[in-house]
């Protein structure tokens, strides 16, 4: 585990470092061509901000309002019936607030680790869920957005599958591991 | 499907935020999740100048295309369709790369280059290429060795163990990603037009 998070730590100097000076020695005119591509990113920055809006504005809503809790709140018989042990249970607002929203998801975790204790199995469930899937929602509508895309076929249903599997393979390994 | 769900996201929170007596909550909500949306796009902008730029050098010295070279028999196999030099291997590959060192930061400005090297390939501009779809498939399920972000928490959290959620982690996300690729072959199969 050590030589993973050593190896996180020198990835970006590594790049910043390696890259120009190899990029030099091709003999590429370094500094233009670093400016000519960071051109690109100032465009699609700003060609995404619709997007973004529209998407945060209606999560926020939904999240503010209370409908969020009152949707947990819903889905929680359904949960039990399934089987589903009650101390599970604690780990739903996350469940449905991974796909749509980065900052929020990482939010309600750290209020879960919190409330519940890292070391406790929510607190692990949180943090394994966490780490273990992206926000489908956001990279569906940036991504998309950015090229013009208007219809984006099965790939939200796709997303979403992957979503519902690491949920469910995150409860199954956090109890058989941590148990 | 989005369309359904962002309206239903918008109107049950209105409905709902009435019924609770809290319609001003809304108010602020939009209007601060607008502001957000800037300070976002802003946030980003820089990154995405930083990373593009270093990939523009990376380009041209060559290293991409080794890279691509080098990782090309996996990737390929996903994107059939793509032919077997298409400028949208290098981008792809560095997304995945940067996802699975957990660089989030890094891995936007690559996979929105991978989408517009993948528009530029697109015969139909306005639908998502099947290609596309398996990129998003893979660049929302991809696996990360580092969940640095959630070790901080933790370690904010006092735990014992900070990093022990790793393994669990990679297994979790292993399996997103297997049925993504799943998924994303099943239907693609099925929608063949």
């Amino acid at each position: 585990m050590r030589i993973i998070t050593e190896l996180a730590r020198w990835a970006i100097p590594f790049l910043l470092f390696f890259v120009p000076l190899y990029a030099y020695f091709r003999k590429v005119p370094v500094y233009e061509s670093f400016v000519e591509g960071a051109e690109d990113g100032f465009k699609t920055a700003v060609k995404i901000i619709p997007f973004l809006i529209g998407m945060l504005v209606s999560i926020r809503i939904f999240v503010d309002s209370g409908a969020l809790e009152l949707a947990i709140d819903l889905l929680k018989p359904f949960f039990l019936r399934m089987g589903w042990n009650p101390e599970i249970l604690g780990i739903i607002p996350l469940a449905i607030m991974r796909p749509l929203s980065g900052s929020g998801s990482l939010g309600v975790a750290t209020q879960l680790i919190h409330q519940y204790g890292a070391d406790s199995f929510i607190g692990r469930l949180a943090s394994t869920l966490q780490g273990s899937t992206d926000t489908t929602f956001f990279v569906l509508a940036v991504y998309f957005g950015a090229v013009g895309i208007k219809k984006h076929r099965y790939a939200l249903k796709v997303g979403l599958l992957a979503d519902v599997t690491g949920l469910i393979a995150s409860v199954w390994v956090v109890s058989k591991i941590f148990g | 499907m989005v369309n359904l769900i962002w309206l239903i996201m918008l109107i049950s929170g209105i409905v709902i935020a009435g019924l609770n007596g809290n319609i001003d909550q809304v108010t602020v909500s939009a209007l601060k999740a607008a502001e957000l949306g800037i300070e976002v796009a802003i946030q980003l902008m820089g990154i995405m100048s930083l990373w593009l730029g270093l990939m523009n050098l990376a380009e041209k010295a060559g290293l991409i295309q080794s890279l691509a070279r080098i990782c090309s028999p996996v990737v390929r196999k996903l994107f059939p369709s793509l032919r077997p030099d298409s400028p949208a291997f290098g981008p792809i590959i560095m997304n995945l790369c940067a996802n699975i060192l957990g660089l989030g930061n890094a891995a936007t400005p690559f996979g929105l280059k991978a989408m517009q090297e993948l528009q530029n390939e697109n015969s139909t501009p306005d639908t998502a290429s099947p290609a596309m779809i398996t990129f998003l498939a893979l660049n929302t399920s991809c696996i990360t060795i580092i969940p640095a972000t959630i070790i901080g928490v933790r370690m904010k959290a006092g735990s014992s163990n900070p990093t022990e959620i790793i393994g669990t982690t990679i297994f979790a996300t292993a399996c997103a990603m297997a049925a993504a690729i799943l998924a994303d072959f099943f239907f693609r199969k099925r929608n063949r037009v």
